[in-house]
């Protein structure tokens, strides 16, 4: 069995299939070239990331998937797990050999694969949704820092422009180093300097806007005012706000 | 300034809490006037109570001045707590402020009865006129609509908010007319009516004109508290059934009575609300909206009362056991849906898959089957020969034995001798 290395990107993995519809040299495993670790009697065969033939694959899917089914694959992408790129690829590879519909085909463990990983990855989408607190700051931007278990920064940034279409806002991604800027016209990928960055996580008074205080304060009674203590279900509450999420809630902050 | 707005949140979101509606979904909203917020189809729940109730909206009354005296309502007129109001512009600024920085999807408002319904109803048009108008609002608003106020008005409501809704408060008509003699169920279905008619009407000019502004997107609901008067599941059911059926309503939530006062007609203070009672009536209602059951298969007159041990959907298929054991492999969508430990996702995919070869075990547990449960209930490409037929009782020992209650924290199971 053959081993493909590639470069860990998209383009890359399309490639991997262009290369294999092209050699057809049977069992293929796919690797990330930076993560992986040879082995003595495998064989190699480097995937070079070529544009075009990415582009013809991803052409090919296109015809051949609904467009649910190729944001599926986009979101298995982003979840950025070790095992996707191979699960992808090899979905890839099956769709492209069995007539169109082959999808549905949910006994096939990469397509459960793909399809779960999606699930996964949209439900931290929509969790990003509801738990981004954005802070006002005095220069009148809208802030908040995340780190989320996924990549979906990419996912989150059109849900985000179409809600707030009258204010600045900031959302940065402090575990991947990556931020999105909307400046009320256009919205761009923004990179900051560490010492920014850690600014974002620890703001203190001064750089908030006079208000922002007050509806933190505001925020935080309500949220203790609407709980009914009869009901009390701490099992349920965490389920629901895993406590990973706790330090993005403004209504989790211990008062200072 | 901060100090009475903070007071005033208090007492009237306290007040507002026992109204469980917290849906923000359905909403059609667009931020198509460069204004703030955007309504998202499944709507989102931005935090949890300690309670496990979701936070979605603001839920605020405008006031809990009321001139009804209900036995189950906090703000009855008797009682004696501290009473505040909102102006208008503090609702408004409110539920922009929070709106900006991703608290909330949007406001829920309701109000106690001040004065009469048709001068309330008109000071929560005006909350909603300003955040609509003025603010370029597109966040969700569900607005209760007050029983007794003017069409007119009603109508008007409607064109801004996303979603209006009436208590039914109690499930049967004596059980109201026993705690709060004031009121009636007409009061109810009358607007209920009439929104409803105005939702069809404005439909239909939609297709033929489609400027046709939207009115009450997403839909109505209703409440019914539980607990607080001796129905039987049975009764509540039926009432949210013919209510579900003749108003097209979105959802009737099932509220678990929390006993708030010393009325000798209700339960006492301190005893506990009936949260499984509360589980089982939505789980009920799930079967009766999504998986295609009728009202009367899971509740008739010799079975009036839902298991409190197992859920409602196990407890029919044992009742049944004649349809079963059902192969997956060529059994219609319907009758997947209906067996104990498959969803609504699970019998999309396995209806999907089996085009493409015949299930085993081990790809319905992937996809997601709750397999311990359904293999009483099932065959399968490799399900082992089974010699011996069991009774209801004994799969349901087998059942609860491997599952444990969320709510029971000690087995009750009484052995079973034969």
């Amino acid at each position: 069995m053959q081993t493909y290395l590639f470069d860990g990107s998209m383009e890359g993995l399309l490639t991997a299939v262009f290369e294999w519809f092209e050699r057809k040299p049977g069992m293929v495993v796919l690797r990330n070239q930076a993560l992986h670790q040879p082995d003595a009697f495998e064989q190699c065969f480097h995937v070079i990331s070529n544009e075009q033939q990415a582009a013809r694959v991803w052409k090919g899917l296109q015809q051949r998937l609904e467009k649910g089914w190729i944001r599926r694959l986009t979101c298995a992408y982003l979840s950025e797990k070790p095992d996707v790129h191979d699960h992808l690829f090899q979905l890839i590879c099956y769709l492209f050999q069995n007539p169109p519909g082959a999808e549905m085909n949910y006994g096939n463990e990469h397509v459960l694969e793909v399809a779960q990983t999606a699930r996964k990855v949209e439900r931290e989408k929509h969790r990003m949704e509801a738990f981004i607190r954005f802070q006002h700051a005095a220069d009148g931007i809208f802030y908040c820092g995340i780190d989320p278990d996924f990549n979906v920064l990419p996912l989150l940034g059109k849900h985000f422009r179409n809600r707030y279409q009258d204010q600045q806002w900031i959302i940065y991604d402090l575990k991947r180093h990556y931020g999105l800027f909307f400046d009320l016209h256009t919205l761009d990928e923004i990179t900051m300097q560490r010492e920014e960055e850690n600014n974002l996580m620890n703001s203190k008074a001064d750089v908030l806007s006079e208000k922002e205080n007050l509806y933190a304060l505001l925020w935080k009674d309500y949220f203790k005012s609407t709980n009914i203590p009869a009901r009390k279900n701490t099992k349920l509450h965490v389920q629901h706000v895993p406590k990973r999420y706790w330090k993005y809630l403004t209504e989790k902050q211990v008062e200072i | 300034m901060s100090e009475r707005i903070r007071e005033k949140l208090n007492i009237l979101a306290d007040a507002a809490k026992y109204d469980v509606s917290c849906s923000s979904s359905g909403g059609t909203r667009k931020n198509d006037n460069k204004g703030l917020g955007n309504s998202h189809a499944s709507g989102i729940c931005h935090t949890y109570t300690e309670d496990g109730r979701c936070v979605s909206l603001l839920k605020i009354l405008l006031t809990n001045h009321c001139i009804f005296d209900c036995a189950y309502c906090v703000s009855r007129k008797s009682n004696d707590i501290q009473r505040a109001a909102f102006t208008v512009e503090e609702v408004v600024e409110l539920t922009m402020n929070f709106y900006r920085r991703n608290f909330i999807e949007g406001l829920f408002l309701s109000s106690g009865i001040f004065k009469n319904a048709d001068f309330t109803m008109e000071r929560l048009l005006r909350v909603v006129k300003k955040l609509r108008l003025e603010e370029r609002f597109n966040g969700y608003i569900h607005l209760k609509t007050i029983p007794g106020a003017s069409e007119d008005l009603i109508r008007e409501a409607g064109m801004y908010a996303d979603r209006m809704s009436i208590n039914l408060e109690m499930p049967t008509e004596s059980g109201l007319k026993l705690l709060a003699p004031d009121k009636s169920h007409q009061e109810v279905i009358d607007p209920l009516g009439m929104v409803q008619r105005q939702i069809v009407q404005f439909k239909e000019e939609k297709k033929l004109i489609k400027s046709v502004p939207k009115f009450v997107p997403a839909g109505q609901s209703t409440q019914m508290v539980i607990g607080a008067t001796p129905e039987t599941d049975k009764d509540i059911m039926q009432t949210a059934d013919t209510f579900y059926k003749n108003f097209s309503l979105k959802r009737v939530y099932y509220s678990g009575y929390i006993p708030i006062s010393n009325d000798n007609r209700l339960p006492m203070l301190g005893s506990q609300p009936p949260l499984i009672r509360e589980n089982r009536l939505y789980q009920t209602d799930w079967l009766m909206r999504f998986y295609g059951f009728n009202v009367n298969e899971l509740l008739n007159d010799a079975n009036p009362h839902l298991d409190i041990d197992i859920d409602p959907k196990l407890s029919w298929a044992l009742r049944n056991l004649h349809y079963f054991p059902i192969d997956i492999n060529v059994a219609n969508y319907k009758m997947i849906l209906r067996v104990p430990g498959i969803g609504v996702n699970s019998a999309k995919k396995i209806v999907q898959a089996r085009k493409f070869g015949k299930l085993r075990i081990d790809q319905l547990k992937k996809i997601g089957v709750a397999y311990n449960r359904a293999r009483h209930f099932i065959k399968c490409a490799d399900s082992p020969y089974q010699l011996k037929d069991y009774q209801s009782t004994q799969i349901k020992s087998f059942i609860l034995a491997e599952s444990q209650s969320k709510y029971l924290k000690n087995d009750t199971n009484q052995l079973i001798l034969f």
